[in-house]
């Protein structure tokens, strides 16, 4: 129940951040500091997400399979390999080397 | 001059955009069931939140084992730049009544860059709907497809799909690292997470990162042209009544 809250609180802040753009004053958002710390806010937390995703095992650091997924996805992206084809490389790199005995 | 619908550039762009991008739809649903939400929690996330970055986010965090107002915020944050393109697509479309909560639903990367990319202003409207439209009904139609798919398929650590997980992160995060300070600042918040890790609950390291990002972005903020790379994926649009762009089309 708690996680269904939450899925609705997260789909209203984000439903209400979109029209929120429609509804200001336009001098608030072209406000150039402000349209940085969107990017940067971008940036950093998707930076984040891919290295907790890869190294954090609850709240403990942990090397595994999911290192190896991420050398291959960055190898796919270098060669300029499409969104879906890096998804698919990152899962069977990391199944491969479970398949080799890394946890 | 006006063109039909099925000369359409814009129409054109947007459904390829759509095709494209709706497929990626089928990892979101595999890795939000492996995460541990239901096929109906799945659902609600693709068709109420519709922004994949903040999707990915909410299911990265609670297969992190976070909380889920942990996940929720990082969805919030993540999704702050759809702010910015609504007053984009507010001067752009300067849609009225129920139209405008249309817009500002499909109002995401993808629907943004399509439209922003034609000049003519009847082709920004139509890429921008068919595009935003078009992604919206294919990308919950995969979502659906692929909690189908992963809720039956078993283990997913055997498929490897928390490697897709990363893998799908990394690609959301490579296009963005146009500049040396866009991956300084990748660097930065990746180390802060990894520091933070064995010392707050799951989920709260991203947070950690997400002020880390903003102060740099607030504090590191230079006028003039330096802020190469990092402003939100497309340049701000050029005032809508400058001569010079209109006369382009």
């Amino acid at each position: 129940m708690s996680l269904w809250f939450w899925i609705v609180v997260a789909c209203a802040v984000g439903f209400l951040t979109k029209l929120v753009g429609y509804l200001l004053p336009r001098k608030w958002l072209t406000n150039p500091r402000v349209a940085r710390v969107a990017g940067t806010l971008t940036i950093g937390l998707l930076a984040s997400l891919t290295v907790a995703n890869t190294v954090a095992t609850g709240a403990a650091l942990a090397v595994d399979a999911r290192l190896g997924a991420l050398a291959a996805a960055a190898v796919a992206l270098w060669l300029k390999a499409p969104f879906l084809v890096v998804v698919i490389v990152g899962a069977l790199a990391a199944a491969g080397l479970r398949l080799l005995g890394l946890p | 001059m006006p063109t039909s619908l099925q000369e359409s550039p814009g129409a054109r762009v947007g459904l390829s955009i759509a095709v494209a991008t709706g497929l990626y739809g089928v990892s979101f649903g595999a890795l939000s069931v492996s995460s541990g939400l239901d096929v109906w929690q799945t659902q609600a996330l693709s068709l109420l939140l519709f922004s994949g970055g903040s999707q990915f986010a909410f299911i990265g965090v609670i297969a992190g084992g976070g909380t889920p107002v942990a996940a929720a915020s990082a969805a919030a944050l993540l999704g702050i730049r759809n702010a910015v393109y609504g007053m984009q697509m507010n001067m752009l479309l300067q849609p009225r009544r129920w139209r405008r909560l249309a817009a500002a639903h499909v109002t995401i990367d993808e629907s943004l860059a399509t439209s922003t990319g034609q000049t003519d202003p009847l082709e920004q409207r139509r890429g921008f709907w068919v595009a935003g439209v078009g992604i919206f009904v294919l990308w919950n139609l995969f979502t659906l497809v692929g909690a189908l798919a992963g809720d039956a398929i078993g283990d997913p650590k055997q498929w490897g799909l928390d490697g897709a997980a990363v893998a799908a992160f990394l690609a959301l995060l490579w296009p963005r690292l146009r500049s040396r300070e866009a991956g300084a600042i990748a660097a930065v918040c990746a180390l802060a997470t990894v520091l933070a890790v064995p010392f707050v609950p799951p989920g709260v390291p991203i947070l950690v990162a997400a002020v880390v990002a903003a102060l740099i972005g607030w504090f590191g903020y230079r006028s003039g042209p330096s802020g190469e790379g990092l402003e939100p994926d497309i340049d701000p649009y050029p005032q809508p009544d400058d001569p010079s762009r209109t006369a382009t089309s």
